[in-house]
């Protein structure tokens, strides 16, 4: 089941060409890019591992596509994805994030339900490991 | 470029079926503003000839080498890594600084800016510290020119342990694999730079092109003084002149004489002594005075009152 969290994840994968161009337009903005990975790609777990450390002052796509090739060999079978950091005063927020690298054979979400007192119905929904 | 009729009409094709008649290289030359750029430098930098030809062989290069990748003979990308050596003073930092601007313009690099680091930037100072601190400069770099100043301070060869030897060898790998992304420029003094290539050949082969910065001469210096003035907004009074050309024979016989930065030092404490000079005049004062340099503020130099006995720093008084 293909996991659809962030910028561009209803499109097509992203190549690597587009990657950087998108990279390069964070840093033109202004923005601190950081590349995070996890294998619970859950929509409820927003702690991802942190590759390395968060980029800041960097002029050029390249650092960031260099970190990114790295952690893809270290986490081929894992998601990968890239956020771009507005530290302008007001924003203190990610702008933008998005998938890069995605497992070969993606887990599913499986949503359940479950009768709560007075019939309230509880709904969860949980990563079922892909089969 | 744009091909003209007569070139369509040739026949003759290069591999990708795309004419390939006479090139006109001025044209491309024209088009592509590089003359401005190497110009300026002409303009701006006194002396220097082996540098500023070496610059105008790279831009050569680059330039004929967009023509053929138009025409499908690729080559690769030249490798641009550079050692600048010569004497404290001579302009390597200074050239290097317009490096980015001019690899930027002739299309080298994809970005115009340039990092400009020392072995502190890049050597931790416990284990494990050095790679990230290396890698973290490197990614700043990236896309354009990584200036590392002083480089033989990296290599301590009284030190097995250094931490110095890991920067260089993450260096060197990404001077050879990112080639496209990142021109590394190494700057020191002729001798200290000769002894670090030679326990570090893996460096010298990975860098093209070795360009000695020569001295300059009498006349260079006090064309640059000029220039620093005016920059400054002084000027020289005809006797001020030729008071500094004589310090500028005293102070080159002295020892710790640093070119260009001498001549910057000099000036700025004629400037001290002008200022203090024309304060105690006590009356009010022209823009005149207020921005010429005379002979008194030159000859009390220590340089030229003392013949030379230099204070504990070497500065020349």
């Amino acid at each position: 089941m293909r996991i659809t969290q962030g910028c561009f994840s209803f499109l097509p994968d992203l190549t690597d060409a587009q990657i950087t161009s998108q990279a390069q337009y964070c840093i033109e903005q202004g923005w601190a890019l950081g590349i995070e990975y996890t294998d619970d790609p859950h929509p409820r777990n927003t702690y991802w591992e942190m590759w390395e450390l968060p980029m800041f002052d960097l002029a050029d796509a390249a650092g960031v596509v260099r970190e990114l090739v790295a952690c893809r060999q270290a986490h081929p079978e894992k998601y990968i994805r890239i956020n771009a950091f507005d530290s302008t005063h007001g924003w203190e927020t990610v702008r933008m994030s998005f998938i890069v690298n995605r497992p070969a054979r993606e887990p599913e979400l499986v949503l359940t339900r479950q009768e709560g007192p007075g019939r309230n119905q509880i709904y969860a929904m949980t990563v079922r490991p892909a089969s | 470029m744009d091909m003209r009729s007569e070139d369509m009409l040739s026949g003759d094709l290069s591999p990708d079926g795309r004419p390939a008649g006479p090139i006109d290289l001025q044209a491309e030359f024209t088009e592509s503003e590089i003359g401005s750029v190497l110009d300026a430098l002409d303009a701006e930098l006194v002396g220097l000839k082996p540098v500023k030809l070496r610059i105008r062989q790279i831009a050569a290069l680059l330039l004929v080498d967009r023509v053929r990748a138009r025409l499908g003979l690729t080559a690769g990308a030249p490798s641009l890594h550079m050692s600048f050596t010569g004497n404290p003073g001579t302009g390597k930092t200074t050239v290097a600084m317009r490096m980015a601007e001019i690899l930027h313009r002739l299309g080298y690099i994809r970005r115009n800016h340039l990092v400009s680091v020392t072995r502190d930037d890049l050597v931790g100072q416990y284990i494990g510290h050095t790679a990230p601190k290396t890698k973290e400069v490197l990614k700043r770099a990236m896309g354009g020119v990584l200036f590392i100043d002083e480089a033989y301070y990296l290599y301590r060869p009284e030190n097995e342990r250094d931490y110095g030897q890991e920067a260089i060898e993450i260096l060197l790998q990404v001077m050879e694999n990112q080639r496209d992304d990142l021109v590394v420029i190494l700057a020191g003094y002729a001798e200290r730079m000769e002894t670090f290539f030679r326990s570090n050949p893996g460096f010298r082969s990975r860098v093209a092109h070795h360009v000695d910065f020569p001295d300059y001469g009498d006349g260079e210096l006090l064309d640059i003084a000029g220039r620093m003035l005016a920059g400054q907004n002084y000027r020289f009074s005809a006797s001020g002149e030729a008071a500094f050309r004589l310090y500028v024979e005293a102070r080159r016989a002295q020892p710790h004489f640093a070119n260009a930065r001498s001549i910057r030092n000099a000036l700025d404490r004629a400037r001290l002594r002008q200022a203090s000079r024309i304060f105690a005049l006590g009356r009010p004062l022209s823009v005149e005075e207020l921005t010429t340099l005379t002979e008194e503020d030159i000859l009390a130099s220590r340089v030229l009152t003392q013949g030379g006995a230099l204070g504990p720093a070497g500065q020349g008084g």
